[in-house]
């Protein structure tokens, strides 16, 4: 019996597969064709796994990408999902940060993973991933680069929350000549001052745990924790938490 | 559709503009409500009229310009209907719910005020829309900054009258009120030549106490558990009695409530089982604004009803039928509109227990508070709204948006785990 969890988000796309003991777990570039992707997915998860189609019991989809996998027998929110998913991964959590490719999210829950509260951003990109895809841009460097640049400096202040005015704020402190160094670490304290933002306005309880690629920041983590005055955990998977929820709720179901 | 294409010219439009318009919304209606399965039939009239939105009522108040009617627009449910009709003019709410009129509307106004406010400047501006051109004087009023602003720049395109509405419920402002109803009167009469006889007010409060009355029936029959009526639909109806012949609007609502009283008795229902009922609380929603309710009402929730003013806030209380003379009248008037429970108010407690009683009265499983992009007023009285449905055990998410079609994605995602959350 096995469990297939798929979590299309806007930059990356994950699954998790669930057999009752061992999550296995895969992920790949959402590229654009959202529905190849889900299928390559479900093909890799299974083979990971060493399981056969006919032992699948239920394949969960979440994630943005949710609505573009037509073989799911259910589909569920990410948010649902991501509270499974990271009391799997540290059963003492009850407060979630997810700072995912597109939008960020606060949710706090209880001991069996059940949410009790969310907050999620609007439609502006200032907390998300994508903040960070604009400014390393700018910089001319990748997304994963700023965390070594920024450790290198004190940081310079981005005050916009709008990542299109923080771009041209950008653009104007490297005019000033202002360090990239100093940059990349006022953008990391900028990115960190909005999800601590979007954190404050649920009820922060213990434990607090971080998911979503960005969690794979420390520097970020490391802010955050200063803002929020809490110790925040992460998992090397905390990326997959809303697919490990996922494959979660199909055993759930079944079992 | 006939030709009126001869009306909209006369009217001043801009046609070429106004042929965009007319396109976008056979395929938004289509989609929002003529997909939904299981409908009334009752709903074909509202159908109707939709499809003759420009037409035939248009018709309909340019024959009573020609014989040297008035008609008069209003935005808010604060401007007294009573009196509109008592001198002899046609009111219409003019509705402001779309998108297409933001672009015109930012020509004159900042681009981060309401888009309500934004629409409907957009809609005078860019001569779209044929209620607006058949208006021989707007009625606005002080309800928030950005009307109060919006009204100097509009009175330089149509003749804009503005009421002070008070902002306080205290004795000095109820008469304050009064006054500025008293003050309205003499403008319409001024405006129409014809005289509001207390005759006339007397006959007018009636009519609109049962267009008040019908709409309750409407909302009544949508506490059952079998929910007989869409939200949408519901939403649509409201929308529609804010420019519809009132009489007409009465006869027809009241046939439709026929048929969903027979259809709750039957158990016929637009829910299935396990839907969650969801109350909406906030800002109103105009023409074709549907957004948020296609968007619950597609996520396996129906919504039960509206805390908007295009919804409870329009209809609760009727005007006290009793006195006859004019100052009794008016009075009469001040008191029943000045109990609206609006966001613009301070404090306003009543609206913290009205959402309370309404979740109870129409079995919510949980509230959505929809408030519009940059309405200060009701963004920052959810904070209020919160802490008290939270207090009564009443799940809650909060909801800002627009009238654009971008975050409808996020919005789906937040409704469907909100619905999960209390599943």
């Amino acid at each position: 019996m096995i469990s297939i969890g798929i979590d299309i988000g806007s930059v990356c796309a994950k699954a998790a597969a669930y057999d009752g003991k061992n999550m296995y777990l895969f992920m790949q570039p959402t590229g654009w064709n959202l529905k190849k992707t889900g299928e390559e997915l479900y093909r890799k998860i299974l083979e990971i796994s060493g399981g056969y189609e006919t032992d699948v019991v239920g394949i969960v989809g979440t994630g943005y990408g949710r609505v573009s996998i037509p073989f799911a027998t259910k589909k569920v929110t990410e948010i649902t999902c991501h509270a499974k998913g990271a009391v799997y991964l540290n059963p003492t959590t009850r407060t979630i940060i997810d700072v995912g490719g597109q939008d960020s999210k606060a949710i706090s829950i209880d001991d069996k993973g059940n949410v009790l509260d969310f907050i999620m951003n609007d439609k502006c990109a200032a907390g998300t991933g994508r903040f960070l895809q604009v400014m390393a841009h700018v910089l001319e460097v990748e997304v994963d680069e700023l965390e070594h640049l920024a450790a290198q400096s004190a940081p310079r202040d981005i005050n916009s929350m709008c990542a299109v005015f923080a771009e041209s704020e950008v653009i104007s402190l490297l005019a000033a000549g202002a360090t990239k160094e100093s940059i990349a670490s006022g953008i990391l304290h900028s990115i960190s001052n909005k999800i601590a933002h979007i954190a404050n306005r649920i009820k922060i309880r213990d434990s607090v745990f971080f998911t979503g690629g960005v969690s794979k920041n420390e520097q970020i983590r490391t802010i955050l924790e200063k803002k929020l005055k809490c110790t925040i955990y992460t998992h090397e998977n905390a990326q997959f938490a809303g697919a490990v929820g996922a494959a979660l709720l199909g055993y759930e179901v079944r079992s | 559709m006939a030709d009126y294409r001869e009306l909209w010219q006369k009217l001043g439009m801009d046609l070429e503009k106004h042929d965009a318009l007319c396109e976008a919304l056979p395929q938004l209606y289509g989609g929002v409500y003529l997909s939904q399965e299981n409908r009334p039939e009752g709903m074909n009239y509202y159908n109707f009229v939709v499809s003759e939105v420009h037409g035939l009522r248009i018709k309909e108040l340019d024959d009573h310009k020609t014989q040297g009617g008035k008609v008069v627009g209003t935005f808010c449910i604060f401007v007294p209907d009573e009196l509109i009709l008592a001198a002899g003019a046609i009111g219409v709410g003019l509705c402001a719910g779309s998108q297409f009129w933001i672009e015109d509307g930012e020509k004159v106004l900042p681009r981060n005020i309401c888009p309500l406010v934004k629409a409907f400047t957009g809609a005078k501006l860019s001569g779209t829309c044929p209620y607006f051109q058949s208006c021989d004087m707007i009625i606005g009023e002080t309800t928030c900054d950005a009307k109060k602003k919006a009204w100097e720049i509009l009175d330089e395109y149509v003749d804009t009258y503005v009421m002070d509405l008070p902002q306080m419920k205290r004795e000095k402002d109820y008469k304050k009120w009064a006054e500025e109803i008293y003050d309205l009167k003499d403008r319409l009469e001024k405006l129409t030549g014809n005289a509001i006889t207390e005759e006339k007010l007397h006959e007018s409060i009636k009519l609109c106490n049962q267009k008040r009355k019908v709409l309750q029936r409407l909302y009544n029959a949508r506490k059952a558990l079998n929910v007989p009526i869409s939200g949408k639909d519901a939403l649509l109806i409201s929308q529609i009695a804010f420019y519809d012949n009132p009489e007409r609007f009465i006869e027809m609502t009241n046939k439709l409530c026929d048929e969903l009283e027979e259809r709750i008795e039957k158990g016929i229902s637009v829910n299935k089982e396990g839907d969650k009922r969801i109350l909406i609380s906030g800002t109103p929603m105009a023409v074709p604004n549907w957004k948020i309710h296609h968007i619950i009402e597609t996520s396996g929730a129906v919504v039960v009803a509206e805390e908007t003013c295009t919804g409870t806030r329009y209809f609760e209380n009727l005007v006290d039928e009793t006195p006859t003379t004019m100052d009794g009248m008016i009075k009469a008037l001040a008191d029943r509109y000045l109990k609206i429970n609006c966001a613009c108010f301070t404090p306003n407690k009543g609206r913290e227990e009205d959402i309370i009683r309404l979740a109870k009265e129409y079995k919510a499983d949980g509230v959505i508070y929809n408030s519009l992009q940059f309405c200060h007023t009701y963004n920052i009285e959810y904070t209020k709204v919160e802490k008290a449905l939270k207090e009564a055990g009443i799940p809650v998410l909060f909801i800002e948006s627009d009238y654009s079609n971008d975050d409808v994605g996020q919005i789906k995602t937040r409704v469907e785990a909100f619905l999960e959350m209390i599943g």
